[in-house]
């Protein structure tokens, strides 16, 4: 250790204060998504999703919403997603609609529209295959099930239904993931009874499923350099599993919580650190290769819905308590070369790795 | 006779002549151009002889005369400064001490301060104070240096009258100019000198019992600590019965204006010769006495207290445990009375000195007894008193440095992207705030507080109800109101059981908020009076009582929660109409009123009625009516003096409080009857709150309902304050006490007006 640090005697820093809050969304975010940025060349905006079926589109520049997107017909709007290709939101809604949005030179109408059939709180996942070709996981028509489409022809590719004998109930959360190595996309799925399972998409067969909790799985994150990831669910505990060349899932080691559920848990992309959203009010900071607890942010008073990492590494955390925390932990190192993880700019790695 | 005497003497007088009278510039010129002619160096000298004898017999007559004469008017006679110059020369040039004498006259004459005043402007550098006592010093000094070396047997073996006279002089005169220049310097000299030593001894032994005080309280202020005092008095307070009356009682009990660092040097000195140690004792026996009597507590200022504490802890810090074991029993017994005083005392302060002088001293006067251990907060003061007691640190540690480094690498940290942030180099945060939340326990109704307050063994949902309670108040004020009493009295009577954080802060905030939602202050000020209460809780009440009517008397609270005081649903569409029926009005105005320049429309804070209005008198009448009355457990006019003190307080606040309001004048009366029967009491919190109280009534009660209602009271008032303002020993009552004398003479001054009118 060539850095001049603390001695361990020397005491800790107090807990940090949000850099900024954004406030305005009149009722609770229960979605939070970063957009641009990365290149430098715009301002990185923040979307947000409400309980009321808005999606607040804010400038971190100015702190204020420059947009609002009315288009979930007062439901909750439980997921966001931007495409590669041009300016495109995607949304999830509970009145059982997926938006497709288009943002560029500023417009804001509804391009597309997808019809769900599942009422359940699982988010959705995409996965881009090319310029103009994309693959979405969303919950199915039946309960347990998990159903792909090809985008943005919606054509169905195929369900993905658990053998008779598993009964893992709903899918709580979804990822669709490639390897470097292989062309197969990878979907890893996280269930009702506390199991995350990773499915072959094209040979629509489950690879490995593990039991990671007692309870539902809340949220996941996945690190597919590291192939390592991490789930939080109701109850009191983090699991952290990994996946092996025999694509076998296995559980790592858990991490006791004070105080029980994890509503979304995200690694940020330069993979040094995660964030989990806590029902307890409280976002928990962790370092991602040890799972040492680093912070427990304390700011919002209700339950933190989801978190969200920038790639200039900014986290925001929406709350029931209708504010968005913008905190700004552990500056991530301006020479970090490594590839970004799949989630955050999900189709850029698609978008790089096929240029 | 000798024919030069007399072609001298003649000269000479010619010149006083003229001297003294003329007013022509050349004229006065001409003669000091032939007076200096004796002083030498001029073109044309007179004989020696002359000059020998214009020396000895005259020289001192003409200086003053010369000085005498000295005025701006004069010196102006001549331009360019000539006559100043040449007047300059006549005591630069001539012999010096007889200069020096005839400027001592004049200093010491009875026109001194007229001269210094006129003089002032004028005077010529070298003989400016600042620049005239150096050198007087440094002359000191000189002599003295002759002084030893004579008797060393090295230079001439008696010392010339001159220089005695003059040493003699100017140590009668000590002023800070001349110690300031002499302390450094024989500090130096004898510091490896036991000759040096032996002559200053001497010469302090010299100075004459008028001269005493100023030179020892001078050398006691120049000297840095306690060797070198030693070094240059000796034993001096063992000879000389003055300086021991300055050194033992005048500086230490006399006057309090000396610095701690003094006062060490002072004691240290006294400490530092087994001749001076029995009068150390004596002189702790004495500050301790002084320390212990109650009525010193009582008429001696808070500073002048301080000053005593610390030279007892000073005193206590030199003596050995042998010395202190004699004479136990008094210094013990003047102790434990001082602390008995001092605890009863209401000003915290007080208090807190007690209670700190009494834990280090008790361990030095008593090492073997139970230590007695007093739970205060330390300040700055308490700190400072424990450094004295403590003997001087060997030498400071060197760990302070490590913390300033780790700190700007802290701060500096977040900012800069190009730090060495590896894996392992995350700083966690402060982790300790994380708790489990305890959410699920908290109570949805003020009910359910109640309940869960009165009767809960579960000690969680009895925190999260107390947490809960102030919320649910202002949230739901009806419901509030339902069990307003109820809850008062549980709230009153609340204990904390467990260690709840933040404790008290709750309580009274949930009381505070019960009271204003529906003021349940009649229950409150009759608990006051009550038997089976503590001094505590009557403070309590009193405390809710002046937040409350606090809370209720201010101004644009209205809008956040106008369900207070009496609201009836009828009111709101009336105060609707109102505001159309002003919007009309302003309209019609706008449309008639032709504006030549359009100013930017401002708005005041919106008007709304004083709420303490309707309740000013359930808060105020019940507490100032029994407060004779000692009921066995409580006793306002005798022991509990504290109580009162808050009492008072409170009516003084809930008067300042009650402005604008119909009841003010009523209050004012009943107040200021209190405040006189009381006006006497010993105790200087109970007067603080008195004369704020005579300040409230001036602020809160309209001028002319004064001079109508209370004119033979407010006359009255008048001498008692101002007697008080000159001659109570607490300072913050003789500030109050101005102010108040201050609140008095601007009402007679927007009376007169009023009255001529």
């Amino acid at each position: 250790m060539t850095a001049p640090l603390p001695t361990m005697a020397a005491s800790p820093l107090p807990p940090p204060d949000p850099q900024f809050v954004l406030r305005g969304t009149q009722s609770a975010v229960h979605a939070l998504h970063f957009f641009g940025g990365a290149r430098g060349q715009e301002c990185p905006l923040l979307l947000s999703g409400s309980l009321s079926g808005l999606v607040h589109i804010w400038s971190l520049q100015t702190r204020r919403a420059v947009a609002t997107l009315d288009g979930h017909g007062g439901q909750c709007v439980t997921w966001l997603q931007t495409l590669p290709q041009g300016h495109q939101l995607l949304s999830q809604g509970r009145d059982l609609k997926l938006r497709l949005w288009d943002l560029a030179e500023g417009r804001n109408a509804v391009v597309d529209s997808v019809p769900l059939e599942s009422l359940g709180f699982c988010r959705s996942s995409v996965l881009a295959r090319g310029q103009e070709r994309w693959m979405l996981a969303m919950p199915g028509r039946g309960s347990e099930e998990v159903q792909i489409l090809e985008m943005p022809s919606k054509t169905s590719v195929c369900t993905l239904k658990p053998e008779a004998d598993a009964k893992p109930g709903m899918p709580m959360c979804l990822e669709l993931w490639q390897a470097d190595s292989s062309p197969r996309p990878l979907l890893l799925a996280g269930y009702e009874d506390g199991s995350v399972a990773l499915w072959d998409v094209s040979e629509r067969k489950v690879c490995s499923r593990v039991a990671c909790h007692t309870e539902p799985v809340m949220g996941f994150d996945f690190d597919s350099q590291k192939a390592r990831g991490v789930s939080g669910s109701a109850e009191k505990a983090l699991a952290v599993w990994s996946l092996d060349e025999q694509q076998a899932l296995q559980v790592c080691r858990t991490h006791e919580l004070t105080n029980p559920g994890i509503a979304d848990v995200k690694i940020r992309p330069d993979r040094k650190i995660l964030a989990t959203a806590g029902w307890d009010h409280r976002v928990r900071v962790f370092h991602w290769r040890t799972m040492k607890p680093l912070a427990v942010l304390s700011f919002h008073s209700a339950t933190v819905h989801c978190v969200a990492f920038a790639t200039d590494g900014l986290l925001a955390a929406g709350s029931g308590d209708q504010r968005i925390s913008i905190w700004s932990l552990y500056p991530v190192r301006s020479d970090a070369s490594t590839p970004l993880l799949g989630h955050a700019e999900g189709g850029e790695v698609g978008a790089h790795a096929l240029a | 006779m000798d024919p030069g005497q007399s072609a001298v003497l003649p000269t000479v007088r010619e010149a006083l002549r003229t001297l003294s009278s003329s007013e022509d510039g050349d004229c006065i010129l001409s003669t000091l151009g032939s007076l200096k002619r004796y002083l030498g160096g001029a073109e044309s000298p007179a004989p020696p002889g002359e000059q020998e004898e214009f020396a000895r017999r005259h020289f001192s007559d003409v200086l003053r005369c010369l000085v005498g004469r000295l005025s701006p008017g004069w010196l102006e006679l001549l331009p360019d400064g000539q006559l100043e110059d040449l007047w300059a020369s006549f005591f630069l040039e001539g012999p010096a001490d007889q200069a020096f004498l005839v400027l001592m006259e004049s200093i010491e004459g009875a026109a001194l301060s007229s001269w210094g005043r006129e003089g002032r402007s004028v005077l010529i550098p070298p003989f400016l104070p600042q620049n005239y006592f150096p050198l007087l010093g440094e002359e000191i000094v000189r002599v003295l240096q002759a002084l030893v070396d004579s008797l060393r047997g090295v230079g001439p073996s008696t010392l010339s009258l001159q220089s005695s006279a003059l040493l003699r002089a100017s140590v009668c005169f000590p002023s800070e100019e001349i110690l300031g220049v002499l302390v450094p310097r024989l500090t130096a000299l004898t510091r490896a000198n036991c000759l040096w030593q032996r002559v200053c001894w001497r010469l302090v032994e010299c100075v004459p019992d008028r001269a005493m005080e100023a030179l020892l309280t001078g050398l006691v202020e120049a000297a840095l600590g306690p060797e070198v005092l030693s070094r240059l008095l000796g034993n001096l307070v063992m000879k000389s019965k003055k300086a021991q009356f300055v050194m033992t009682r005048k500086i230490l009990f006399l006057q309090y204006r000396y610095s701690t660092p003094m006062l060490q040097s002072l004691l240290g000195y006294l400490a530092m010769d087994s001749q001076r140690r029995p009068l150390l004792i004596q002189v702790l026996k004495e500050l301790l006495e002084t320390w212990g009597s109650s009525s010193a507590i009582r008429h001696a200022s808070l500073p002048q207290q301080c000053y005593v504490s610390k030279a007892v802890l000073i005193c206590l810090a030199h003596l050995g445990e042998a010395e202190l074991r004699d004479s136990r029993e008094d210094l013990l017994a003047s102790l434990m009375a001082g602390v008995k005083s001092r605890l009863d005392s209401s000003l915290p302060a007080v208090r807190r000195l007690g209670m700190t002088v009494a834990e280090v001293a008790s361990t030095r006067i008593h090492p073997e007894g139970p230590p007695l251990r007093f739970q205060y907060e330390e300040d700055e003061l308490s700190r400072e008193l424990l450094a004295l007691a403590a003997p001087p640190p060997a030498a400071d540690s060197p760990s302070e440095h490590g913390l300033p480094v780790v700190c700007s690498w802290v701060t500096g940290r977040p900012t800069g992207l190009c730090c060495f942030l590896s894996d392992d180099e995350l700083v966690p945060y402060d982790m300790s705030g994380d708790r489990e939340l305890k959410s699920g326990k908290t109570p949805a109704y003020v009910r359910d507080c109640v309940e869960a307050l009165t009767s809960s063994e579960d000690w969680e949902r009895w925190e999260a109800a107390l947490r809960a309670l102030e919320g649910l108040i202002i949230r739901s004020p009806a419901a509030a109101r339902e069990v307003s009493v109820e809850l008062a009295k549980v709230l009153l009577h609340l204990e904390e059981k467990t260690s709840v954080v933040g404790f008290e802060g709750l309580r009274q905030r949930a009381l505070v908020a019960v009271v204003v939602t529906d003021p349940v202050a009649e229950y409150l000020t009759s608990q006051f009076y009550a038997l089976n209460f503590s001094l505590r809780q009557r403070m309590d009440i009193l405390d809710v009582l002046t937040l409350a009517a606090q809370e209720l008397s201010r101004p644009g609270r209205l809008p956040k929660t106008p369900q207070c005081g009496s609201p009836s649903p009828a009111s709101q569409p009336s105060s609707t109409q109102a505001s159309a029926w002003r919007a009309v009005v302003e309209e019609r105005i706008r449309s008639k009123t032709r504006r030549f320049t359009q100013g930017s429309a401002r708005r005041g804070p919106d008007a709304s009625p004083n709420e303490f209005n309707l309740v000013a008198g359930y808060f105020f009448f019940p507490l100032i009516r029994h407060f004779d009355r000692p009921l066995v457990t409580f006793d306002l006019l005798g022991e509990d003096q504290l109580v009162l003190g808050r009492l008072v307080h409170t009516l003084g606040a809930l008067m300042y409080l009650a402005v604008n309001t119909t009841v003010a004048v009523a209050m004012g009366k009943a107040l200021l009857e209190f405040v006189w029967t009381l006006r006497f009491h010993g105790d200087a919190y109970v007067r603080r709150g008195l004369l704020s109280a005579v300040s409230s009534i001036l602020l809160s009660v309209p001028a002319e309902r004064l001079l109508a209602d209370l004119p033979d009271e407010l006359l009255e008032a008048q001498p008692w304050l101002a007697d008080v303002a000159e001659q109570d020993p607490d300072e913050d009552c003789r500030v109050l006490a101005v102010k108040a004398l201050l609140l008095l003479e601007k009402l007679k001054g927007t009376l007169l007006p009023l009255s001529s009118s």
